[in-house]
């Protein structure tokens, strides 16, 4: 069985070692929880996934809760998370505080001249990639539009658009499905 | 007070961010330079840049490094800027934690349920808007340069942009790697101008 602080240790590297992300620690988790340690089955760990990834918060910290709840319950949850944030929170705090020391530095600024453009690039192009994925057609593309539309324009909290999504979601299917029902 | 306003400001993210690392760095852009204005634009987009390049879950490093220049910016000693780092990130996973907990067994149980789908496939295409927001938001003089100021800088901007987003598109490239060859041009253009 695992030990809270293996659990703890295990996490510890796989949040240490991934760049790129919490999708990036995906594989990472299954070989060291599925094949190395076998604390799961293959088929517990994709259970776990998709719940994960639907529940809100950060995936990987999810992954890290459900699967340290599941192996060694509450306690077991909380040495999974605080593993796979600590080294993450540390290095980037350590760079905060680095960085902030040299801002006014004309390099430094110089560098980060060049890197603005590239995050904003960074963040648009997901909204295509992801498009593939996430069941996007001519008939519901309007959400997506209204929503950006909304929020650039007008300034409307995305949470507010979150919550009405949620609830125009579960009442459009239960419509969808009376007319069903009664066609 | 910050502290307060910063816990109930991520644990409001944390809850509500459906949809990975990018809907949350909209989500957190939203509330804390749009709402709180804790920082400019300028300011979070170079948090953002600094997040990928770190190891972690991106939404915790945005979240960290925010909370900290939030409470720096705010005039109050580095160390409890470090306090609002840890604050920051301990509140954005907090509610997602603790439903995790309880919800966790019976959404397995429930996964097929058809009143979930519905809403979870809303939602799957409601944040490509909400980061689309972001990334508009984010196309600033501040981040891009101006035209008439700084035309130098407002052209190399626009051929970064489109080269990234044009390589993003085809997936294989890291984003890390984007960066440093983004940041190496700017050091030596603007090292030279």
């Amino acid at each position: 069985m695992a030990g809270y602080f293996e659990l703890f240790w295990s996490f510890f590297k796989i949040g240490s070692f991934t760049l790129g992300g919490g999708f990036a620690m995906i594989p990472l988790m299954e070989k060291e929880l599925v094949l190395r340690k076998q604390w799961l089955s293959k088929e517990e760990f994709l259970d776990l996934l998709s719940v994960s990834q639907a529940m809100p918060g950060v995936f990987a910290v999810n992954m890290a809760t459900s699967i340290g709840y599941r192996l060694r319950g509450k306690r077991g949850a909380i040495m999974s998370v605080l593993g796979n944030i600590l080294m993450p929170i540390l290095t980037i705090l350590f760079l905060a505080i680095f960085i902030r020391y040299f801002r006014d530095n004309a390099v430094v600024e110089s560098i980060f001249k060049g890197i603005r453009p590239c995050v904003v690039a960074l963040i648009a192009a997901p909204v295509f990639t992801m498009a593939k994925n996430s069941g996007l057609t001519w008939q519901n593309c309007w959400i997506p539009l209204v929503a950006a539309a909304l929020i650039w324009l007008l300034g409307i909290s995305p949470v507010l658009i979150i919550i009405v999504a949620g609830a125009g979601g579960f009442i459009y299917g239960r419509i969808k499905d009376r007319k069903e029902a009664s066609a | 007070m910050i502290f307060w306003k910063l816990f109930y400001t991520f644990c409001k993210i944390g809850i509500f961010n459906f949809g990975g690392g990018y809907a949350m760095i909209a989500l957190i852009q939203n509330e804390v330079v749009e709402k709180q204005a804790w920082m400019t634009a300028q300011e979070f987009t170079d948090i953002v840049a600094v997040s990928q390049m770190t190891p972690g879950p991106i939404g915790i490093n945005v979240a960290t490094y925010a909370g900290y220049t939030a409470v720096v910016n705010a005039g109050y000693d580095p160390w409890l800027g470090v306090a609002g780092a840890f604050l920051a990130s301990f509140s954005v996973i907090l509610l997602p934690f603790i439903l995790m907990l309880l919800l966790a067994h019976y959404l397995l149980k429930h996964k097929d349920n058809r009143d979930l789908k519905n809403i979870f496939s809303t939602l799957r295409i409601t944040v490509l808007g909400l980061i689309a927001a972001a990334a508009l938001l984010l196309a600033t003089p501040a981040n891009f340069g101006s035209l008439s100021q700084s035309p130098l800088q407002f052209y190399l901007s626009l051929a970064i942009f489109a080269i990234v987003f044009l390589l993003s598109l085809k997936k294989k490239i890291s984003p890390i790697l984007l960066i440093l060859l983004s940041g190496a041009v700017g050091g030596i253009v603007y090292g030279m101008c």
